[in-house]
């Protein structure tokens, strides 16, 4: 159970800091395709007898090939990026299902790998998870204002000298492992979840990236104690419940934000 | 214009260039020349080339033929600052004025490097002299279209920039609001800098600016305004309707 809070701890704080960007450039479509096509790599890991710790790092490799796929078939073979991406997506994951599928206990590994294992998280596991945590965090923090520049308006950008395409690979590639620090938490399914729902819950109620990132945190942290917790004592799936919790969580900041349901009569718009 | 001695010393040379755009020659036989300390405004109807030209003056599309030629100006430096037309902006984005001016810090500051406290004063002096300083914590979805385009000119000046190109700087502007920022292009104008500000429609602010080039695909006509705006150039910008466009004495238009 300590061994399941760290790892939640983990995904709470690397989560919504890079899905804060995810949610502002709007790829979330992107950053569930990269959640799933992990699928992929874990599989091979899997089928070749690897141990837990190459399986993460199967799932970061075909979850980084993903991004960099979609970035070469957008433009070299001008091909739309959705459209890209759902070629990714759905071969990857397709692939996955299908490796999977010749093991024996077929029905356990793949809901593993669906919807996440978190008491089955080993230390080495942990250790992964964390150093792909801090490696995004370092990203992050060290080139904050290119990638929020890029984000912002990427002409501008490059005019001024940014390199544009360089710091918007770089973000999918963040956004990738981000992904694959939440997978052994939640499963691919559920990625995505932990990407966006903390970060989209904390958008509603701050109005600057930097307290959109800790808001996220935040509520990241409340939907682990919270999901774990009533996993523990309902006898539910962990992964589902954290996840069913941060999305409660955005719905709470729904409620309550200044432009909110509960506070729309009485706040003019412009607010 | 300006005679002060001048800090920035750029100037700008274009020689009969070409530019494709989504595979037609959008630009051709391009050559006009801009001396530091000058304001000029680039004019034409859509689809003139006036973005085209930025886009190939900012280093961002390839010259097919002919050269452009920024003295005492590196592009990837960060000496030249553009404002593109506002679709490119992300108008979602949470960031407030005082962020969007700090990200012309951004090339500045070199990888790895945070704002330290002399860039948070320039990019405060920025804001203030742009006229923003009441609006420097407001978000950039709170300000109007006025003060949006100004923000951008602060942007532009924490930048450090000698040469500046604002495309369509004009749309969703209002009057009062274009006044105030031709004035502070003035004055950027005034401390030596090349200002290049792209509209289709020049109506009463012609008279304002040093210079006027007319854009249609090709350079129609480029000079001080009251010589610019004759009932020929007008038609060779704007077809038929513009022979209905006549100026006055100081340069604005009337139909």
């Amino acid at each position: 159970m300590r061994r399941a809070f760290l790892a939640g701890a983990v995904v709470a704080v690397a989560a919504p800091v890079v899905g804060t960007f995810v949610i502002v450039r709007g790829l979330a479509f992107l950053g569930d395709a990269v959640a799933h096509t992990q699928l992929a790599g874990a599989a091979v890991a899997l089928v070749a007898g690897a141990s837990s710790v190459l399986i993460t790092l199967g799932a970061a490799v075909a979850a980084v090939l993903t991004a960099l796929g979609v970035v070469g078939l957008t433009r070299s073979a001008q091909v739309r990026e959705d459209t890209a991406i759902g070629m990714l997506f759905a071969g990857f994951f397709a692939f996955g299902v299908l490796l999977v599928s010749r093991q024996r206990n077929f029905a356990v590994d793949l809901n593993n790998l669906l919807v996440g294992n978190i008491l089955g998280v080993a230390d080495q596991d942990l250790i992964v998870m964390g150093a792909l945590a801090a490696v995004v965090l370092a990203a992050i923090w060290l080139f904050y204002a290119e990638l929020r520049y890029v984000a912002y308006d990427p002409e501008m950008a490059a005019a001024s000298g940014v390199p544009v395409t360089l710091v918007q690979i770089g973000l999918l590639v963040l956004i990738s492992l981000g992904a694959v620090v939440a997978f052994r938490l939640v499963g691919v399914i559920l990625t995505l979840a932990m990407l966006v729902a903390p970060a989209a819950a904390a958008a509603l109620l701050f109005r600057t990236l930097p307290r959109i990132m800790f808001g996220g945190v935040a509520a990241g942290l409340a939907a682990i104690v919270i999901g774990l917790y009533a996993s523990f004592h309902a006898n539910v799936a962990a992964g589902p419940a954290i996840v069913l919790a941060a999305v409660a969580l955005f719905g709470l900041a729904f409620l309550v934000s200044p432009r909110g349901l509960l506070r729309r009569r009485v706040v003019p718009f412009h607010q | 214009m300006s005679t002060d001695p001048n800090p920035h010393g750029a100037s700008l040379s274009i020689q009969d260039v070409a530019v494709e755009f989504d595979g037609h020659m959008a630009l051709r036989d391009v050559t006009f020349e801009v001396d530091a300390g000058t304001l000029m405004g680039v004019v034409g109807p859509n689809g003139a080339g006036k973005s085209t030209l930025f886009n190939a003056i900012a280093g961002l599309l390839p010259v097919r033929r002919g050269k452009v030629t920024l003295h005492r100006v590196d592009q990837k430096s960060g000496e030249l600052a553009y404002v593109p037309q506002q679709e490119s902006v992300n108008w979602r984005f949470p960031v407030t004025a005082t962020d969007v001016v700090m990200m012309g810090r951004c090339c500045r500051q070199g990888w790895f490097r945070r704002p330290g406290k002399k860039d948070r004063e320039l990019v405060n002096a920025c804001l203030g002299r742009v006229g923003l300083w009441d609006h420097r914590a407001a978000l950039m979805t709170e300000l109007s279209g006025g003060q949006r385009q100004r923000v951008f000119v602060a942007r532009a000046l924490a930048q450090e920039a000698s040469v500046l190109l604002l495309d369509e700087a004009f749309s969703g502007v209002d009057v009062g609001a274009q006044e105030d920022l031709v004035e502070v292009l003035q004055t950027l104008r005034d401390e030596g800098r090349i200002v290049l500000l792209a509209t289709h429609d020049l109506t009463n602010l012609a008279g304002r600016f040093d210079q006027v080039l007319c854009l249609n695909r090709h350079v129609c006509a480029c000079g001080p305004p009251d010589q610019v705006f004759t009932s020929e150039v007008m038609e060779k910008l704007y077809g038929a309707h513009g022979v209905r466009l006549t100026m006055d004495g100081a340069g604005s238009k009337t139909t």
